[in-house]
């Protein structure tokens, strides 16, 4: 972020992320007096993959701001797929808009991507690697329900692959919240992100089961096993619909967790969701 | 070194490079990172488990008409932390330093992560950090500790 892009959850500080917090704070107190503060300036979607809410809310970001976007579309559809590399692709679309908004499916391609444009570039996804600005409106969602500090937080799902896991946890690391990470053995956390979280001083508690820590949590962050992400199918089945999160689940919960169940007053999946609009505006606000 | 060390198992080498006090076992290593495997027609000479007064035995490589690249000489690091490189010219040492371990490493070895865009068809090389065991992939983060010479791009 100090560079003027977003690629990495790592890059973030605390100060950089209560930034990013307290402007999208502000905005979505007075969205109204942000409509034209960028009016004129395009944002570019560069989506490799399949994408509804990170495309949707950086777009719809941009224009409350009072820019607009240009898409590449669907890969299928564009140069692309006639073979031509990313790295001249980014370059071609630099001459089109002022920042650039890319989600692909290989890991470090938003690294490689930002070294050959001078625009600012946001990593909406790269592989199982990471997904930066969904962590900074995740950290938003729990701001708003339990702070950042002093919490203890449990993440529970595809911890290997899921990109949003690795962001989370690292930007974590930058807080006084306590980790609990729940997954099969198969799915635990890459030795890279163990790797940050533990030279940051941080402790990674690793669990099969929930249960045994679910009375200790403040939040429970919940992730999708990511079916695409699995080398093999077999492994994926292996470990599809291992954990499944419902009322009984959650009676054993603290009551201000958060989780998935959304006809309780634990779920702040929808309100996650909304966040997105807020917290991307501050963030192309910051870097644009 | 005189002709009549009792170490010298191999012939002298008129311009080129002597890398000596190669960790025991890496000496084919230590080619792989040179890109020789013999069909670039290069005179190489390999002492394998040689006796040595610094370390537990050692190998040693000597290349004719080869100096090394910074690049090679920061992989070569990594695998064989004791080495010299001794740079040859007319028979004589003209020059002699020890590998030093660097920050960073660019280029000779692959990424171990397939899915790593320094993997796919793009213009990028690869670039690791180094770090206290291992080396991370500046691109995708997977840190690389064991087999290490695996990688090495052939």
């Amino acid at each position: 972020m100090r560079q003027g892009d977003l690629v990495s959850a790592t890059s973030l500080s605390r100060a950089d992320v209560e930034t990013v917090l307290d402007h999208a704070a502000a905005i979505a107190a007075d969205p109204e007096s942000w409509r034209e503060r960028h009016a004129g300036t395009l944002l570019a979607l560069c989506f490799f993959e399949p994408s509804t809410r990170t495309r949707m809310s950086f777009d719809a970001a941009m224009k409350r701001l009072g820019g607009d976007t240009v898409d590449m579309g669907h890969v299928e559809s564009s140069s692309v797929e006639k073979g031509e590399s990313l790295a001249d692709t980014v370059r071609v679309i630099e001459g089109y808009a002022d920042a650039l908004v890319l989600r692909h499916p290989s890991e470090g391609a938003a690294r490689m991507a930002a070294e050959y444009v001078d625009i600012p570039l946001i990593n909406a996804g790269d592989g199982a690697g990471q997904h930066p600005s969904q962590t900074l409106l995740d950290l938003y969602t729990m701001r708003e329900a339990t702070g950042l500090d002093e919490v203890t937080v449990g993440i529970l799902g595809d911890l290997k692959y899921g990109r949003t896991v690795h962001s989370l946890a690292e930007a974590l690391t930058e807080f006084d919240a306590r980790m609990h990470f729940v997954s099969p053995r198969s799915l635990r956390l890459p030795r890279s992100v163990r790797y940050d979280i533990e030279d940051a001083g941080g402790e990674v508690r690793e669990h099969e089961d929930l249960n045994p820590v679910l009375s200790d949590l403040d939040v429970l962050y919940v992730t999708r096993i990511q079916r695409e992400r699995f080398p093999d199918e077999s492994e994926y089945r292996e470990v599809a619909g291992k954990y499944r999160i419902d009322d009984e689940t959650l009676a054993a919960a603290r009551d201000e967790i958060d989780s998935a169940v959304d006809t309780t007053d634990h779920a702040r999946y929808f309100r996650q969701a909304h966040n997105g609009v807020p917290v991307r505006m501050a963030l192309l606000d910051l870097l644009l | 070194m005189t002709s009549d060390d009792p170490q010298l198992r191999v012939s002298k080498i008129r311009n080129g490079t002597v890398i000596d006090h190669v960790t025991a076992g890496q000496a084919l290593n230590v080619l792989a990172i040179l890109g020789i495997d013999g069909t670039g027609g290069e005179e190489v000479s390999v002492g394998m488990n040689v006796p040595s007064s610094r370390i537990d035995g050692k190998d040693v490589v000597k290349v004719e008409g080869r100096e090394l690249s910074q690049a090679e000489v920061d992989v070569l690091s990594l695998i064989a932390p004791e080495a010299t490189i001794n740079i040859i010219r007319d028979y004589e040492v003209i020059r002699k330093t020890r590998v030093q371990r660097p920050n960073a490493v660019v280029g000779v070895i692959e990424c171990p992560n397939h899915n790593c865009i320094t993997n796919a068809e793009e213009p990028v090389e690869s670039e690791f950090d180094v770090l206290d065991e291992g080396i991370r992939c500046r691109y995708c983060d997977t840190i690389l500790r064991e087999k290490l010479a695996a990688q090495i791009r052939a």
